[in-house]
């Protein structure tokens, strides 16, 4: 019998619920997978890659410390309240620290269960925030209504985001933070331009035999248009087929970071569906944090053998588009481009998909890149997905630190590989106070520019 | 805690590092040590030794607990707040004050990350020896109030054999240093060297000087494998008898390496018996000779295959390896439990030999690994906290490990601390006496027993906590998951 069992007994464990909670509290609980949570064995190999708690230096900052609080609150010692809820959210989910973990604990599914378990509760107790919502529940899943904010986004921006903020009284609802980061928003593609995509691109050289559905994402094809074109265009370098399945949907990973499962389940369902239809040989992505979920489709059907079945198959045929193009014949670039690049790792594809050279390779194989490795390019820039509007702070102290080594590295172009590393990157530059010198650019936009 | 004494706490270090929320505590209430649990009543991280001074003051006068904390990676239970009060946290302490190139000295706080320090020191051409496994997390604070070892330790030493320098403040709020920069140094009793090791029951370690070496200019990594335990053991003992001091000689047993290979899947073969991980550095050409002598000893003890890693990266992979054994085995079960039973290492066959025994007669997994060179096995036991009934039998059979270490002239740790884990049993290894005598040193430098209480010393009478627990009939001391001998 263990000292645990021992303090509990001895009353030494004081924290915990002052009463019984409801319920509906066990079944909830049960979502909690306690062996994983178990294998950590608390060493704390992880922490030093974490960047929160090296901002922070705190144990509850740490996936250690997550880790914890989770086991607490699956054995009822802690309360499933506002500041476990903090802490869940305090992680960017960046998942360096699965890299660092040598027992193997699959952090990132571990809190996104803590999440789904704290939005779940707040339904229950009917606390629900309506921003949240209206995000998630209305605008994610409707890819028109998506293409609508795309739209609007982009009058917004052609007049001038800030001042229709002000006019239309949109900055009361939009925070700070928001605003805040739409300040790094590049030109998004207008309607009609994305209205005349080619649904077919054809191989532009000896075809490669390839048939290549092109996941376009759901930011990514409103705000970055272009990076999604420019990824057609390299696959049909490289001899590829490509084709835009129509009923695509979002991936789904928002939702599943944010706590919203069955919602990221109907999304996997619908983009299973449409490539199933399209008949690829691979579904190729071009951001980490999509790849990284469409990665792991066959976890979100636990209890579903059949749509399980169809999600590995999925799964299999999935590639970031640095993994296809490092394993096609070279590229045959055109252009000369001199420039000194560095490379920020996205995280979903470092930690989350092990995909670290390939885009190395690449940008190494551009006539005239000089490439140089920055000091912790496999640190989380604090982009996260929407950490960087939902915990705007400490995603900004998180960047200011990484540009410092972006700065080291005497680079003019950094490089990423996934949308929201990309924006922030911008971001990054802008308060490093090196607009002009610096400029941040989409791996595929880059080897479009040589192409 | 009253509120007017968090509110001074709050005062001395800044609201933002005072924690007493449910969660903030939670994660203060464990460290790296499986089993143990305790919640403080406060947090505090302070940022300077007035800080620090002036929490310890407070706490002296309310007989508060403190309970100073690195990174939390001990394995001894040691920052487990058994009896609650304040948990201080001194990783903001965290400057490297100097690196003195004419005294080879570097002074830092107990902040500081151990590789952290290798680091800076290494990009001078200077060396710090040791190199606990937990080097990229762990303090040096931690460090030297455990007296870590590593793996340099056969021909480096530990913690203790670098540590020329401490300031630190005792429960009274007083601030003190003892030694210096001096090679030589015997003025009065050595008290830097009673702190160190002294896991935080003494006084507060607020700043640390400690002797650098030149970096050894080359390196080489050799690995053994053998097909038969006992051979393994023999190489260590053969190679040391022949006067070769090799920086590192690390031992793993098959369990481990199976456990190994399936985390860092670098080659191993998995039908051997026991592997040897064998350093040597120095001058290149001494560690070349070294190197041939060392594979023929190897050879000649029935050594399956002797190889010399091609090159630096390849050596670090190994040692890599080694390092990620602990954490690895984890992966096998949920609890993982690991004992640092040390003999003299001339006694090593025999040790590893009576841990497989002891394994055996309850029927416990046991996977054994460590320091050969320094007799330091790390029998560690795959198990699961839900299981009692088995962590009953895995008590049993690591309180008679034990208790073979001391019969083979041993002890019951050798680097990681006796904590609230191996409290039980240090009587074994010092008598009576020698508790009594430690008893009265902490006294002199802790009269109102704040400073980690709990750990070190089984608590006594009054204060033990015997619980009876169901399938275990015997008596649980203080929260050990060890039994007590009586
Ligand atoms: C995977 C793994 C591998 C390990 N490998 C080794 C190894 O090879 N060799 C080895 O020796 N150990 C090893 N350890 C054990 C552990 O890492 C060491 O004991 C380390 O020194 C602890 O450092 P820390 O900063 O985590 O200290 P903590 O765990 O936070 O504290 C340890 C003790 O030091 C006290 N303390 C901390 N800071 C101070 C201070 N400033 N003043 C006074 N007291 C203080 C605490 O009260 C506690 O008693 C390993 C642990 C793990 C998890
Ligand atoms: S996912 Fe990233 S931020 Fe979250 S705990 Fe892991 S390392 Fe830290
Ligand atoms: S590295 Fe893995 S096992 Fe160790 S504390 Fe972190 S999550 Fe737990």
């Amino acid at each position: 019998m263990g000292a645990l069992t021992n303090m509990l007994a001895a009353g030494t464990v004081t924290a915990g619920p002052e009463h019984c909670p409801d319920s509906s509290l066990p079944r909830l609980l049960d979502q909690f997978d306690m062996d994983e949570i178990l294998n950590c064995m608390q060493c704390g190999f992880c922490l030093p890659a974490c960047p929160t708690y090296r901002q922070t230096g705190k144990e509850s900052a740490s996936p250690r410390g997550r880790i914890a609080l989770m086991k607490g609150a699956a054995t009822e010692r802690l309360q499933i309240d506002e500041e476990f809820e903090h802490n869940m959210y305090l992680c960017l989910g960046c998942r360096a620290c699965e890299t660092a973990c040598p027992a193997g604990v699959p952090y990132g599914s571990l809190v996104e269960t803590a999440r789904d378990v704290v939005e779940t509760r707040k339904k229950q107790k009917g606390d629900t925030s309506l921003l949240r919502d209206l995000i998630f529940h209305e605008v994610f899943p409707h890819p028109e209504r998506l293409e609508l904010m795309g739209s609007l986004l982009w009058m917004a921006q052609a007049a001038g985001l800030q001042a229709l903020a002000q006019k239309t009284g949109l900055i009361k609802i939009m925070p700070r933070q928001a605003a805040e980061m739409a300040t790094a928003v590049q030109t998004i593609a207008s309607p009609w331009q994305r209205m005349k995509r080619e649904p077919v691109m054809e191989p532009e050289r000896e075809a490669a035999g390839l048939k290549i559905g092109l996941f376009t994402g759901c930011v990514m094809d409103m705000m970055f248009y272009e990076t999604n074109q420019a990824t057609a265009r390299a696959l049909t370098k490289a001899g590829c087929q490509v084709v835009f399945a129509k009923e695509q949907a979002c991936c789904g990973a928002l939702h599943a970071h944010a706590g919203e499962q069955s919602g990221a389940v109907e999304l996997a369902k619908r983009n299973i569906e449409a490539f199933e239809r399209a008949g690829v040989d691979f579904v190729v992505n071009n951001a980490g944090g999509c790849g990284a979920a469409l990665k792991e489709y066959h976890h979100w059907f636990h209890d579903d053998p059949v749509w399980k079945e169809r999600a590995m198959r999925f799964v299999g045929r999935v590639r970031d588009a640095n993994e296809l193009l490092a394993e096609l014949p070279p590229l045959s670039f055109s252009k000369e481009l001199n420039v000194r690049v560095t490379y920020q790792d996205s995280c979903h594809l470092a930690h989350g998909q092990g995909v670290r050279n390939q885009p190395r390779q690449l940008l190494k194989s551009i006539p005239g890149v000089e490439f140089v490795e920055m000091r912790g390019a496999d640190t989380c820039c604090g982009s996260a997905g929407i950490y960087n509007i939902t915990n705007f702070d400490m995603s900004m102290q998180i960047l200011d630190d990484k540009m410092v080594d972006v700065e080291n590295t005497k680079a003019t172009l950094i490089v990423t590989s996934n949308p929201g590393c990309l924006l922030q990157m911008k971001k990054g530059i802008q308060r490093a106070g090196m607009t002009g010198q610096m400029e941040a650019v989409h791996i595929m936009d880059l080897i479009e520019r040589a192409l | 805690m009253e509120k007017e004494l968090k509110s001074q706490l709050r005062q001395i270090v800044g609201e933002r590092w005072f924690l007493d929320t449910p969660d903030e505590l939670y994660v203060y209430s464990y460290d790296a040590t499986p089993l143990y649990q305790a919640m403080p009543d406060a947090v505090v991280m302070p940022s300077s030794v007035e800080e620090i001074a002036a929490v310890l003051k407070i706490a002296n006068q309310h007989r508060i607990p403190i309970v100073s904390r690195g990174s939390g990676t001990n394995l001894c239970g040691g920052t487990v707040p058994t009896e609650g009060g304040i948990v201080l946290v001194t990783n903001r302490l965290n400057g490297l004050q100097e690196i003195d190139e004419e005294n080879l000295t570097a002074t830092f706080g107990p902040g500081l990350i151990t590789s952290e320090l290798h680091q800076a020191v290494e990009a001078r051409g200077l060396f710090y020896p040791p190199d606990p496994g937990s080097m990229r997390i762990s303090t040096m604070g931690g460090n030297v109030a455990e007296c870590a070892g590593g793996m340099r330790g056969l021909k480096y030493g530990v913690t203790k054999d670098y540590i020329m320098g401490l300031q630190a403040v005792l429960p009274n709020g007083e601030v003190l240093r003892f030694g210096g920069k001096n090679a030589k140094d015997v003025a009065g009793y050595d008290i830097t060297k009673l702190l160190v090791g002294s896991e935080g029951t003494l006084a507060v370690v607020t700043e640390i000087t400690a002797k650098l070496l030149p970096l050894p200019k080359a390196k080489q990594t050799m690995v053994a494998y053998f097909s038969d335990l006992t051979d393994a053991a023999r190489t260590v003992q053969r190679v040391i008898a022949e006067r070769i001091i090799p920086a590192t000689m690390e031992f793993l047993d098959q369990a481990t390496m199976r456990v190994v290979e399936e985390f860092a899947r670098i080659g191993l073969p998995l039908d051997m018996k026991a592997m040897l991980l064998i350093e040597q550095d120095g001058d290149p050409l001494q560690v070349e000779q070294d190197m041939i002598r060392i594979a023929e000893i190897a050879h000649a003890e029935r050594a399956v295959e002797v190889r010399t890693a091609q090159h630096a990266e390849e050596g670090a992979k190994l040692m890599a390896a080694r390092r990620a054994a602990l954490s690895a085995l984890s992966r096998v079960k949920p609890t993982t439990i690991l004992e640092d039973a040390t003999v003299p290492r001339a006694r090593l066959a025999e040790m590893v030999d009576q841990i497989g025994v002891i394994a055996n007669k309850y029927s416990v997994p046991i996977c054994t690994f460590g320091h050969a060179g320094d007799g330091n096995l790390h029998p560690t036991c795959m198990t699961d906290e839900r299981d009692t009934e088995e962590i009953h039998r895995v008590e049993m059979a690591f309180g008679e490990i034990f208790e073979a270490a001391i019969k083979l002239g041993g002890t019951i740790t050798g680097e990681h601390g006796v904590g609230i884990a191996k409290a039980p049993y240090l009587e074994w290894k010092v008598g009576a006496g020698g508790i009594d005598l430690m008893k009265r040193v902490k006294e002199a430098f802790d009269p109102h027993g704040i400073m980690n209480p709990g750990k070190m010393f089984a608590k006594d009478q009054r204060r033990r906590v015997v619980v009876k627990t169901h399938g275990c009939a015997h008596e649980h001391v203080g929260g050990g998951h060890g039994h007590s001998r009586a």
